[in-house]
C-alpha cells in the first residue's frame, strides 16, 4: 500500500440526486460522514424537476413509513422540490453539480470516479442511485441549451395555440406530435426527420402520423434537421436550403442511453439478460462489486418513498450500523402477527426459506419483498382454503401441515409440506379447479400473482418447480383422480412447453399425429372443414386438452386446432400417453367418454350444417369475429346486440353514475359483425396486460374475477399503454354534481352521466386535479351487479365469457 | 387473489345474477312474462265486465268503475316512474329491461283498463280529455315500440363501425383536403366549394333531419356547379369533384345516422309531455269526481 491516499477521498460518493441519492446524501450529512453527491445537471432531482409545472406527486404506498432526513408528502412538484432544496442545505449535503459520471475504476476503499468534464472524485464506497431513465440524447445545434427545448411531454393539453416542432421521429416523437396536434388544441405542429423514411417507428404510429399529415393537422418534414434555435424561431436545414420557421416549443425525442450498459461496465452483475432484470444485490443493497451499492429505481423500486428509505438505510449500512431493520419491518411483523408461534421477522423469513422448496433459492432481500405482497395464515384441520370455481390467481405454499385437494366428490389427494398449490390459477388465469382444505392444522403462505410472477422471473429454480408441479396437477385434474403422480412421471418427463402465437395452427385436419396437448395458458379454437368452408366447432379454454382422438383411434386429425390468443401448450408424446392409458384402464375409459362426447357434438354441428347451412355459417363467422376481437382471452366481456341497441347511451351514463362520474366504456366505438358489437370496454383478461407493469401494484383480480384498481394509482399511464383494447382512460374525477331530483325538477347540474368537460372545467376553475387510470371494475361491491347491463332498457347489453356465449345452445337456438 | 382480501362468499355472486348467455330483447323478456300478465289482466276485465251486473249500467262511478279507475290511475303513476328509474343508478338489483318490458305491456293494457273504466261513456268533458290524452300517450308509445324493434339494425348497418364523432371527423378531413385542393380553382368555382365548406353539416332543421332530405345541400350544389363549369384547370377540377363526391357520401352516412337517431327519439318529445298533460287532466278528473260525489 504505497499509493498515497488522495486528500479528497470521501467515505461515500453518491451518484444521482433523485429521491434515493438525495436521501442517502442527507443521511451522510447528518451522520457527519465525508461524502459527495454527484449530479449531472445544475439542479437536484432532475426527473422530478422535468415534470410539468404544478404536477402533483403522490406519496404511495401509504402503509409504508417514510424514513429519511428529507421531507416527502403528496404535493405539487414545486412544493416537493422546494422542500428538498431546503433539506439538502439543512443536512449539509455536499453536491457537485455538472458531474456526469463517465467511468468508475478501482475497488472498495479506493474508487476513482471520472466525470465527463474530466474531474476525478475519490471514494471508499459508491452508492448508485441513477434511476432507470437513462440520459436523453440532447440537441446539438446552436442554441441547444435554450429553455424552450423540452425532452418529454407530460400532458399535451398544456400546449394550446403554439408553434411546436418535434425533433426525432421514433415512436416517442411521433406519439408526442400526435398528442399536441389534436385539433382542439389548435397548435401548429411540425415533425422533423433526418432521413427520408420512418424506419425506427411502429407501422401504426407512422400511418397515424401520415393520416394526420394528410388531414393538415401537422406538417411532416423529412431530410430536415434543426440548425439554429432562437426564442420563438427555429432555423431548419432542409434539402432546399435553410428555412426559418416560427417555433415556441421544441420537443426533442432523440432517444436515450439506457443505464444498464454503464452499470455493467463497472462489473455489476444482473439477475438475467432480459429487460426486467435488476442488479444482483445483498440485503444491504451491495452489488456483486464490493463497495458499490445500488438503490432506487435501478434496484427495482420505482416508488419515491421506497427510494428515500433505501437512501437512508444504505448509508446507515455503510456506516457500520448492522442492527438497522428496514422500514418495512413493521409491515412484515404485521403479516406474521396472526400465527400461533411467536418469532422475529427474520426468523420467520428463514423458517419459510428453509421449509418451502420454491423459496429455497430466494435471497433475504427478495424474500422480504415477496412477503410484503403475501399473506401467511394459520388454518385449522378441515378449513377450506378456496373452493372450486372461485376466481383467484394467487399461489399457496405449505410451510407447515399439509393440504387436501378434492379431485372428485369424496376423493382427496394430499399435498405435502414444502410444496405449493393454486398454481393452475396463477398460470392459466382461470378459476380454481378444485376445492382445497387444510389436512391438518397448517400454515399456508399465500403469494399474490404479481409477487409469484416476480419470483418466477427472478429465481429460475422456483420457476422450474412451479412449472413441473402445475403440469402434474393439470393432468391429474383432467383425468379426475384415476392417476397418481407416479403414473404421470413418464408423461411429464417427455412433456414440452410450446409457445403458440395468436392464430397459429397447432393441429391440422387430415394430418397424421398422436401427440396430445394440454392448454397451459391462453385458449384455442377448433375448426373443421365442412363443405369447403372452415366451420367453428368449439372454444377450448386453458386447462383443456386436445389431440386425444388421434391417440385412441390412430386416425388422422379430424379437426384443425389453432390458438385464439397468444398461448402456451404442453405437448405430451403419444407414446407416453398410450403407456399411461394402458397402465390405468379407468383413465382410458374416461378419455374415451370425453372423445365420444366431442364426436357427438361434431356430428351435431355437421348434421345442422347439412340442413341449416346459413345458420351454421353465421354461428361460425360470429365465433371467428369474437376470437379476432381478442375475446379469446376475456373472462367477462360486454357484448351489444345492435338489433336491440337504440343508442341511448344509458349504459355509459349508468357507468359514470355508478362510479366517480366517469364512464369506463365507450359504447359506440369498437368493431361490429352481424349486428354483434364489441364496445370499448374491459374484458377482464385471463392474464391482464394492464397488470404487467404497475409501479405501485394497485391492479388486482377481485373475488368475482374482476380486474380492478385499488386506490394508490400514481398516474404513470403504463396500464393504459399496455392494454391492447384501449379500455383504460387517464382522467381526473369530475366534481360532485347536484342530485337527480334537482336536475329533473329544477334543471340543476349537468344531469345523468359523465358531465361535459366544459361543465367540469367551469366547476374547477384553475384547479388541475391529478389524472389517474380509470377502468371497469365490473361494478365491484355494487350489490346489483354491472350497471351497464342493468341500465340497458332494451336488453342489448350483456356481459359474458366467450365460452358461455359460444355455447352450442346458441347454434341450437339459431337453427330451431 | 380470491382469498387475499376476502375469504367467505356466497356461491351465487351478484354478478352471476345478472349474467345472461344470450341477448334477449325487452319484448321477449322472461318468455313474454309481462305480455302474459297484461293479456291475462285485459281478459279478466273484459270477461268480468260482461258478467258483473251493475245498475243502472256500467260507468266510471260504479264500484266496478272505481276499481278499474284506481288500478288505471296507479298504473299511470307507476308507468311514469320509468323515467326516474332509468336515471337513478341505485346499487340494488333491478333490470331496466324488465321495467321496460313491464312498461310496454302494462301500458298497452291501459287501453282496456281505461276504456272499460269509462263504461264507454265518452263526451266533451275533462274526464274524456284524460282518456283521450291517455290514448295519445299509448299511441306514441306504440310508435316507440315499433321503432325500437325495427330501426336499431338499420342504425347499425348504416354506421358500419364508425362512431358519430368519427363521421364528423371524416367530413372535417374532407373539408381540409377540399380547402387545399380548391386553391387552383377560379373564383366562381372556388366560391361553390367554399359554400360547401361553410355549411354546417347539421344545417337543415328538424324536418330535414327526420326526412333525411337536404335540398339546400351546398356540397351537392358545388358538385353540380363544378361539373358544369369549364373555367378552371381540368385536373384540379376533377380532383375537387372527386373529393366533393366523397364528402357527399360521408354526409349521406351522417345524415342517415342522424335521421335514424331522430326517429328513435322524436316520439319521446310527444310521449313525455303528453304524460304530464295526462297526469294533470287525470288529477282534474279525480278531483272533479270527488267534488261532485
Amino acid at each position: 500500500m504505497s499509493e498515497p491516499v488522495p486528500p479528497d477521498r470521501v467515505k461515500v460518493a453518491i451518484i444521482g440526486s433523485g429521491p434515493a441519492g438525495l436521501s442517502a446524501a442527507s443521511r451522510a450529512g447528518q451522520l457527519g460522514l465525508s461524502h459527495v453527491l454527484l449530479e449531472k445537471t445544475d439542479h437536484l432531482s432532475d426527473t422530478i424537476f422535468k415534470y410539468q409545472k404544478g404536477k402533483r406527486v403522490l406519496a404511495t404506498p401509504e402503509r409504508l413509513d417514510l424514513r429519511s432526513d428529507c421531507r416527502f408528502a403528496e404535493g405539487a412538484r414545486e412544493y416537493i422540490l422546494g422542500n428538498w432544496d431546503e433539506d439538502a442545505a439543512n443536512n449539509k449535503v455536499n453536491v457537485a453539480y455538472h458531474a456526469d459520471v463517465a467511468e468508475v475504476t478501482g475497488e472498495k476503499g479506493a474508487f476513482a470516479i471520472k466525470t465527463a468534464k474530466g474531474d476525478v472524485f475519490h471514494a471508499e464506497n459508491i452508492v448508485l442511485a441513477i434511476g432507470t431513465q437513462g440520459n436523453p440524447n440532447r440537441m446539438r445545434c446552436e442554441g441547444a441549451d435554450l429553455p424552450h427545448i423540452i425532452y418529454q411531454v407530460d400532458d399535451p393539453e398544456d400546449f394550446k395555440d403554439k408553434h411546436i416542432t418535434v425533433v426525432g421521429s421514433g415512436d416517442a416523437g411521433i406519439e408526442n406530435a400526435l398528442g399536441v396536434a389534436e385539433e382542439a388544441l389548435e397548435n401548429t405542429v411540425t415533425i422533423l426527420n433526418r432521413s427520408k423514411d420512418f424506419a425506427r417507428a411502429k407501422a401504426k404510429n407512422v400511418s397515424d402520423m401520415m393520416e394526420a399529415g394528410e388531414n393538415g393537422l401537422m406538417s411532416i418534414r423529412t431530410e430536415t434537421q434543426p440548425k439554429k434555435v432562437e426564442p420563438g424561431w427555429l432555423t431548419l436545414d432542409t434539402p432546399d436550403g435553410e428555412e426559418r420557421i416560427p417555433c415556441d416549443v421544441i420537443v426533442a425525442r432523440l432517444g436515450s442511453v439506457a443505464p444498464r450498459a454503464f452499470v455493467e461496465s463497472m462489473g455489476i452483475e444482473f439477475t438475467g439478460p432480459d429487460r426486467e432484470a435488476f442488479p444482483k444485490l445483498s440485503p444491504t443493497f451491495e452489488s456483486t462489486v464490493p463497495g458499490i451499492f445500488v438503490i432506487g429505481a435501478l434496484a427495482g423500486y420505482p416508488l419515491i418513498k421506497h427510494c428515500m428509505n433505501q437512501g437512508y438505510d444504505v448509508v446507515e449500512f455503510i456506516n457500520g450500523n448492522t442492527a438497522l431493520t428496514p422500514a418495512d419491518e413493521k409491515d412484515l411483523a404485521a403479516i406474521f402477527a396472526g400465527l400461533p408461534q411467536q418469532k422475529s421477522v427474520s426468523d420467520w423469513l428463514d423458517y419459510l426459506r428453509e421449509r418451502v422448496s420454491i423459496f429455497a433459492d430466494v435471497s433475504p432481500l427478495q424474500m422480504r419483498e415477496f412477503m410484503l405482497d403475501s399473506k401467511v395464515a394459520y388454518y385449522r384441520k378441515g378449513e377450506v382454503v378456496f373452493e372450486k370455481g372461485e376466481p383467484g390467481s394467487s399461489l399457496f405454499a405449505i410451510a407447515d401441515g399439509f393440504a387436501e385437494v378434492e379431485v372428485a366428490p369424496g376423493v382427496t389427494v394430499p399435498i405435502e409440506q414444502g410444496s405449493i398449490f393454486g398454481e393452475v390459477g396463477l398460470i392459466s388465469g382461470r378459476k380454481r379447479g378444485a376445492t382445497i382444505r387444510a389436512g391438518a392444522d397448517s400454515i399456508f403462505v399465500e403469494v399474490s400473482r404479481t409477487a409469484a410472477l416476480k419470483l418466477m422471473a427472478a429465481v429460475p429454480g422456483a420457476k422450474r418447480a412451479i412449472n413441473r408441479i402445475s403440469l402434474e396437477r393439470q393432468l391429474l385434474q383432467i383425468f379426475k383422480g384415476g392417476l397418481t403422480v407416479e403414473d404421470l412421471a413418464p408423461v411429464v418427463e417427455t412433456a414440452e412447453v410450446e409457445r403458440v402465437s395468436a392464430g397459429k395452427v397447432v393441429l391440422t385436419e387430415g394430418e397424421q399425429g398422436d401427440d396430445v396437448y394440454v392448454i397451459r395458458s391462453g385458449s384455442m379454437v377448433v375448426e373443421k372443414d365442412i363443405g369447403g368452408k372452415s366451420i367453428f366447432l368449439r372454444y377450448l379454454p386453458a386447462g383443456s386438452f386436445f389431440g386425444e382422438m388421434g391417440v385412441l383411434s390412430g386416425q388422422p386429425r379430424n379437426a384443425t386446432v389453432k390458438a385464439a390468443v397468444g398461448s402456451e401448450v404442453i405437448r405430451l408424446t403419444g407414446d407416453s400417453f398410450r403407456k399411461m392409458l394402458a397402465a390405468r384402464p379407468q383413465v382410458r375409459e374416461a378419455t374415451e367418454a370425453a372423445v365420444a362426447e366431442r364426436a357427438a357434438m361434431n356430428g351435431f354441428i355437421e348434421s345442422r350444417k347439412a340442413s341449416y347451412s346459413s345458420a351454421v355459417d353465421l354461428y361460425s363467422d360470429t365465433a371467428s369475429f369474437i376470437m379476432k376481437e381478442g375475446l379469446g382471452e376475456a373472462t367477462d366481456a360486454l357484448l351489444i346486440d345492435e338489433n336491440l341497441c337504440v343508442g341511448c347511451d344509458n349504459c355509459e351514463k349508468a357507468c359514470a353514475d355508478s362510479h366517480e362520474g366517469l364512464s369506463r366504456l365507450d359504447r359506440e366505438a369498437g368493431k361490429t359483425f352481424a349486428h354483434l358489437h364489441v364496445p370499448t370496454s374491459c374484458r377482464h383478461c385471463e392474464h391482464p396486460h394492464c397488470m404487467a407493469d404497475c409501479p405501485p401494484n394497485v391492479i388486482h383480480r377481485g373475488p368475482d374475477g374482476e380486474v380492478f384498481m385499488e386506490p394508490g394509482c400514481i398516474g404513470c399511464g403504463n396500464c393504459m399503454r399496455n392494454c391492447p383494447y384501449g379500455v383504460i382512460r387517464m382522467e381526473a374525477a369530475p366534481p360532485p354534481k347536484p342530485g337527480l331530483l334537482s336536475w329533473l325538477l329544477l334543471g340543476k347540474g349537468p344531469g345523468p352521466g359523465e358531465p361535459s368537460p366544459k361543465w367540469t372545467k367551469k366547476q374547477l376553475g384553475d384547479e388541475k386535479p391529478k389524472k389517474i387510470a380509470v377502468k371497469c371494475d365490473m361494478c365491484k361491491g355494487i350489490a346489483g351487479g354491472p350497471a351497464c347491463v342493468r341500465a340497458c332498457p332494451t336488453g342489448a347489453a350483456i356481459r359474458v365469457s366467450p365460452e358461455e356465449f359460444l355455447s352450442i345452445a346458441r347454434l341450437d337456438e339459431a337453427t330451431d | 387473489m380470491a382469498s387475499l382480501f376476502q375469504r367467505r362468499r356466497s356461491k351465487a355472486t351478484q354478478v352471476e345474477r345478472v349474467r345472461e348467455r344470450q341477448h334477449e330483447g325487452f319484448l321477449r323478456y322472461a318468455g313474454f312474462r309481462w305480455a302474459k300478465i297484461s293479456g291475462g289482466l285485459c281478459l279478466l276485465i273484459i270477461i268480468s265486465y260482461a258478467l258483473v251486473d251493475v245498475t243502472p249500467r256500467h260507468n266510471g262511478g260504479s264500484w266496478y268503475g272505481y276499481t278499474l279507475g284506481t288500478i288505471g290511475a296507479l298504473l299511470i303513476l307507476w308507468l311514469t316512474a320509468l323515467g326516474y328509474r332509468k336515471r337513478r343508478m341505485t346499487n340494488d338489483y333491478w333490470s331496466l329491461k324488465a321495467w321496460t318490458s313491464a312498461h310496454v305491456y302494462l301500458g298497452l293494457s291501459l287501453i282496456v283498463i281505461g276504456t272499460w273504466h269509462t263504461g264507454f261513456q265518452l263526451g266533451w268533458n275533462v274526464h274524456t280529455l284524460a282518456w283521450a290524452l291517455m290514448m295519445l300517450v299509448i299511441l306514441s308509445g306504440l310508435y316507440g315500440v315499433i321503432v325500437y324493434a325495427t330501426l336499431p339494425a338499420a342504425l347499425s348497418n348504416n354506421r358500419e363501425q364508425m362512431t358519430q364523432m368519427q363521421m364528423l371527423e371524416a367530413i372535417r378531413a374532407f373539408d381540409r383536403q377540399l380547402h387545399n385542393a380548391a386553391q387552383p380553382l377560379t373564383a366562381t368555382d372556388s366560391a361553390a366549394v367554399l359554400a360547401s365548406l361553410d355549411q354546417d353539416p347539421f344545417a337543415g332543421g328538424a324536418w330535414a333531419r327526420l326526412r333525411g332530405r337536404y335540398p339546400n345541400c351546398a356540397t351537392a350544389a358545388a358538385r353540380v356547379a363544378l361539373a358544369a363549369s369549364q373555367s378552371s384547370n381540368a385536373d384540379a377540377r376533377a380532383k375537387v369533384a372527386q373529393l366533393l363526391l366523397q364528402k357527399e357520401a360521408a354526409l349521406a352516412r351522417l345524415r342517415e345516422h342522424l335521421r335514424l337517431r331522430a326517429l328513435l327519439e322524436i316520439w319521446l318529445y310527444v310521449h313525455v309531455p303528453l304524460t304530464f298533460a295526462l297526469i294533470a287532466a287525470l288529477s282534474a278528473h279525480i278531483i272533479s269526481v270527488f267534488f261532485y260525489w
